[in-house]
């Protein structure tokens, strides 16, 4: 696609979408609110959002892509004793490239793998789909 | 009482879309309670009617070969009541479907009367709950209701309503 948007309008768009989805206010949509802790989102919704988001950026939106998280989480390679071993920890940092992963780092407890899902993650993921094909 | 809130398909496409039609009568014993006096078919049911018409639709895009269940209303508004003796038709539209889910929207007519918008989302149970177990009735599917499509499908009955009419 020749046309780029702005991350400011990719914000905006996603803002949209996580109101509708999960039935949230515009306020509480900070680049920092996590989907599950935050605005509430169970797993159904993270479909929703992502059929959602294909629709108002008309992409495709493969799950496994934005959401790796059940793929790791049912590995006993990638997790043991309840958090992702150094081999999960390099699986989910190139599965989650558009996500800042230093302060999981320090305790990859899997309880804590929801909070990596955040609106934030979402727009980068959407800014390097459409911004850099 | 059997829960089974739509009597008949009037059109059907594969993967796409379905109408069906509901009648609704004062036979129904639960309009004598909702209300006395007033009797409307309850919105939950009308959510429920839809997602019979939306759940054989989504079941059958992929050979009944996984479980559907209804996963999330997205959306449901009513404008107006539905009322004994009213004929309704419920538009189901697919949306998205992916190996785990399907997201539909669709619309409750009265003739040419909007009644209600509801958009749902099924999940397709085995690709997200490897193997749990869950009791029958959790299903949109089931042989009862299997058998309502059957009598479309066999009448081909599918170009009977073109989607140009239905949204």
């Amino acid at each position: 696609m020749d046309i780029t948007i702005s991350r400011e309008e990719i914000f905006e768009k996603v803002k949209d979408v996580l109101v509708d989805a999960l039935g949230v206010d515009d306020e509480e949509i900070k680049p920092e609110a996590t989907l599950m802790r935050d605005l509430g989102a169970e797993s159904i919704d993270f479909l929703d959002i992502v059929f959602r988001l294909e629709k108002a950026f008309e992409i495709k939106v493969p799950r496994e892509e934005l959401f790796p998280a059940d793929n790791i989480l049912n590995s006993s390679e990638l997790v043991s004793d309840g958090k992702l071993t150094e081999k999960g920890l390099a699986e989910l940092r190139e599965r989650l490239p558009h996500t800042d992963l230093t302060a999981f780092e320090k305790n990859p407890d899997v309880n804590k793998l929801g909070d990596l899902f955040t609106v934030g993650a979402i727009v980068n993921f959407i800014d390097n789909k459409i911004n850099t094909n | 009482m059997r829960w089974i809130w739509i009597d008949k398909f009037v059109g059907f496409r594969s993967g796409e879309s379905a109408v069906a039609v509901k009648n609704v009568t004062l036979a129904e014993e639960h309009l004598h309670d909702h209300f006395p006096g007033f009797p409307v078919m309850p919105e939950t049911l009308c959510i429920e009617a839809m997602a019979q018409t939306a759940g054989i639709l989504v079941g059958e895009a992929k050979n009944f070969e996984e479980k559907v269940i209804l996963a999330k209303i997205k959306k449901a508004v009513f404008f107006d009541y539905v009322k004994p003796g009213d004929t309704i038709e419920l538009h189901a539209k697919i949306d998205s479907i992916t190996p785990e889910a399907a997201g539909t929207s669709g619309k409750i007519m009265r003739s040419d009367k909007l009644i209600a918008e509801i958009d749902l989302m099924f999940s397709h149970i085995d690709q997200n709950l490897a193997g749990k177990k869950f009791p029958e009735e959790n299903f949109v599917f089931t042989g009862t209701l299997e058998s309502l499509l059957r009598d479309v499908l066999l009448s081909g009955a599918s170009s009977i309503k073109e989607e140009t009419e239905q949204h």
